[in-house]
């Protein structure tokens, strides 16, 4: 497997020095499907560089917050903020432009080649070269450019798409990323992998990211702050650290003692 | 023979309300203008196009400009097209026109002298629909039931009474038509007690081949079939007079009776001069002999005394000898058959690429109203379930008959097909492909053309394949109201009980189906998104 290249292009180096990370917020989102609550007044922040996780069972809200960031579900109530800038105050297309997304199944164009899959937002906002930019992204995620450019997803293994899935996010210099379950439908090893070449890639390249997951494990890894959701509410926001030493509520105990429990059967003792 | 209304009837309540309703088109474009062509047509039967043919061939030698209009599908067909100033002329049957078109009672007095049933017709028919019954043309073509010589012999019938008092459970093969009208078989049945084995509904182009070969014993005919006299079969005299009178009538418009008393003086020649004996043996000559019904009418015409002294040239319709092989035939109908699959194929390409064009935006605007589109495929579907003859009967008073009518319900049949795979191939698009597209910045503008349109591409072409197959199938039908095709010869080769000459339409039909089908099946091939392409040639 190839792995993500250690690399810091100069380009993202100077683009970080120059130009700060942004941060998120989410101040007293309330959000409802007909009659289903799905975000009952939610508020968190996300630092500049930071990842956060948002975890929880299906239906606790988490997609639907995350969504909120690049304006896929506009909330009934409250201010979703980009560096404190409302993402309403900008075009919903020109918003989303400039923040990665990636979604759990890649959402590739299947009959489109994975070079010009990962061009496309960079042609969307009119760079010079989107082929170009879009290789560099390709070799950074760890897919060269001459093996995989001209192929169709398909001909991908299911991590390889992945990958070009985080480049499609990054090739246009994001500096915002939002993942929806993107390592959920790997298997345990190319997942294993995707994991170690995200940590290093977000090392190197540096972003702010939010992070939606339902597996407790996958969040401690990545996150710097892990948010647990559960019923439109977040029940904790904290470093996995602190969710260990104090869990504040029954609900996120017993989370994190199921998670513990899970991994325990199958580290040797 | 087609010459009762069916299943029409039914629709004949809906019908003459929407006619209510709507201004006839027709009348607009009825302004004096003797020069153009009077529409003769005729109901698809040997008799109908026969007589239809010395009406036009009279019209012609008076200096007329005629236009032919065979085979109009059944009376509610034809009728209405008369009644709209869409034809000009066509044969009809009294009883017909009591029964079928005016829906009313027979009286005694109409039973025991047709002058009587005809006086009421011809009033009726003129104070209600402004069309004009010519005098009777002198010979009656009522209901006939026959039954094989040997039959008649063994129990010695004669008459319907005797038909009722026979000893033998005999077996009956009716038209559907004649087992469903109050004066077919339920009058019959109950004014004579006839009791029967078994009744069987029975196509009309197949009753008599029914009865010679002893699959039926007895059969509802029509008084002056040709067929009669070629099987020597015996026809059962209706002894309590049941059936109403069928004298035999020619029908002119109000609006050729405006422009032209001329010519319907020379209509009018030909009232009183034809017998049922003669009719027999024209009819014979048709649908026995196969001879060219343009020269059966020239020699009739003749022999009523109203012959052209020009007369001699022989027709230029190929020759339809019964002795000839079906490939000879076929190749003697060789020109014929381009001109008419050359209009089948402008008849189903207009409907269809109108179809397309209004289908496809339909498809991608009801996408995004799902309730609407339930509404509106549903709609669709009904206009799928009209049976195709009765969806051409509808047009009549609006779009008159010839092609454009049965372009317009050749289009109203395509749509559903081609706006359901719309829909099918949106929503089996890749949505996550294309809900990522737009996560990412792409209008939705653009998922659609660069995603949605290309990955549904195969499946709105299978649509329109399947839109492509049905059309031209029913365009056959487009000949029921003058709209030319392949349809022309299965309509009058149905009429004549001509096996060849419904397979010299049916055949090509059927090859310009499947021929079209695999061209669109390449085609289909040709739009399929680049990675399906891709990989099926690496899986060979």
């Amino acid at each position: 497997m190839d792995k993500f290249s250690t690399v810091t292009s100069p380009a993202t180096a100077y683009r970080t020095a120059l130009s700060p990370l942004p941060g998120l917020s989410a101040s007293d989102v309330s959000h409802h499907y007909g009659s289903v609550r799905a975000l009952d007044a939610v508020s968190v922040d996300v630092a500049p560089g930071a990842l956060l996780a948002l975890v929880g069972e299906s239906g606790s809200g988490k997609t639907s917050l995350l969504r909120c960031f690049n304006r896929m579900v506009e909330p009934a109530r409250g201010v979703v903020a980009i560096d404190g800038t409302d993402v309403r105050s900008s075009d919903a297309v020109t918003l989303r432009r400039r923040i990665g997304y990636v979604p759990q199944n890649d959402g590739l164009l299947p009959h489109w080649t994975v070079l010009r899959n990962v061009a496309v937002v960079p042609r969307l906002i009119g760079m010079a070269d989107p082929e170009g930019a879009a290789g560099a992204a390709l070799e950074r995620c760890g897919l060269a450019v001459d093996r995989f450019g001209a192929r169709f997803p398909h001909e991908l293994s299911g991590g390889q798409r992945q990958r070009a899935a985080i480049a499609r996010a990054l090739a246009a210099s994001q500096d915002l990323l939002l993942l929806d379950e993107s390592f959920s439908a790997l298997d345990a090893i190319s997942r294993h992998e995707l994991l170690e070449a995200f940590s290093a890639l977000r090392a190197t390249v540096g972003f702010t990211a939010i992070l939606v997951t339902h597996d407790l494990g996958e969040a401690a890894r990545l996150a710097d702050t892990i948010a647990v959701m559960r019923a439109g509410r977040i029940e904790q926001c904290a470093p996995i650290a602190t969710l260990l030493a104090a869990p504040a509520t029954p609900y996120v105990a017993d989370l994190l003692h199921r998670a513990q429990a899970s991994a325990r059967v199958l580290t040797p003792a | 023979m087609i010459r009762r209304t069916g299943f029409f009837s039914r629709h004949a309540l809906l019908v003459s309300l929407v006619a209510m309703l709507v201004p006839i088109a027709s009348v607009s474009n009825a302004q004096p203008a003797p020069q153009r062509a009077i529409v003769v047509a005729s109901k698809p039967f040997g008799e109908s196009y026969l007589l239809a043919e010395m009406l036009a061939q009279l019209l012609e030698r008076a200096g007329r400009r005629v236009d032919r209009r065979p085979g109009l599908g059944a009376t509610e067909v034809a009728f209405r097209a008369i009644r709209t100033g869409a034809i000009d002329v066509y044969p009809e049957y009294v009883g017909t026109g009591l029964v079928a078109i005016l829906g009313d009672t027979v009286t005694p007095a109409m039973r025991g002298d047709s002058r009587v049933a005809f006086a009421h017709v011809a009033s009726r028919s003129l104070t209600r629909f402004g069309v004009h019954w010519l005098p009777p043309l002198g010979f009656q073509n009522g209901y006939a039931i026959a039954v094989r010589r040997e039959t008649a012999t063994r129990d010695r019938l004669r008459t319907l009474s005797d038909l009722a008092a026979s000893p033998s459970r005999l077996t009956a093969g009716f038209t559907a038509d004649f087992i469903g009208r109050g004066d077919g078989w339920p009058g019959l049945r109950t004014a004579y007690g006839i009791t029967l084995r078994d009744v069987r509904p029975l196509a009309p182009a197949v009753k008599y081949e029914a009865l010679t070969t002893g699959a039926v014993d007895v059969i509802d005919g029509y008084a002056t079939d040709g067929l009669l006299a070629k099987y020597d079969l015996v026809t059962l005299e209706d002894d309590r007079h049941v059936f109403p009178p069928y004298d035999a009538a020619t029908l002119v418009s109000s609006r050729l009776m405006r422009e032209d008393a001329g010519a319907v003086a020379v209509l009018a020649s030909l009232s009183g001069r034809l017998s049922e004996a003669r009719m027999r043996e024209w009819n014979r000559a048709i649908e026995v002999e196969r001879r060219p019904i343009a020269d059966v009418a020239r020699s009739a015409l003749t022999t009523v005394g109203l012959g052209d002294a020009r007369a001699g040239a022989t027709s230029a319709t190929a020759a339809q000898r019964g002795d000839e092989g079906f490939i000879a035939f076929m190749r003697s109908r060789t020109a014929d058959t381009m001109r008419l699959t050359g209009q089948h194929l402008r008849l189903v390409g207009t409907a269809l690429v109108l179809a397309i064009l209004v289908a496809v935006p339909l498809g991608l605007w009801l996408m995004r109203h799902p309730r609407l589109s339930e509404v509106v495929l549903q709609g669709l579907g009904v206009v799928q379930t009209i049976p195709g003859l009765a969806l051409l009967a509808f047009m009549i008073p609006w779009l008159g008959i010839g092609s454009l009518p049965a372009m317009i319900a050749l289009f109203a049949y395509a749509l559903l097909p081609i706006a359901r795979a719309t829909i099918a191939g949106l929503r089996n698009a890749d949505p996550d492909a294309a809900s990522a597209l737009e996560a990412i910045g792409a209008t939705s503008r653009q998922s659609l053309l660069w995603v949605r349109l290309p990955l549904a591409a195969p499946i709105v072409l299978s649509g329109i394949r399947t839109a492509a197959v049905l059309t031209i199938g029913t365009a056959t039908l487009a000949a029921f109201i003058g709209g030319g095709g392949l349809g022309e010869p299965i309509v009058t080769g149905l009429g004549l009980a001509d096996m060849r000459l419904v397979l010299s339409g049916a055949i090509p039909a059927a090859v310009l189906a499947v021929a079209v089908d695999a061209l669109l099946a390449v085609a289909e091939r040709l739009v399929a998104p680049a990675h399906r392409r891709g990989s099926r040639a690496h899986r060979g």
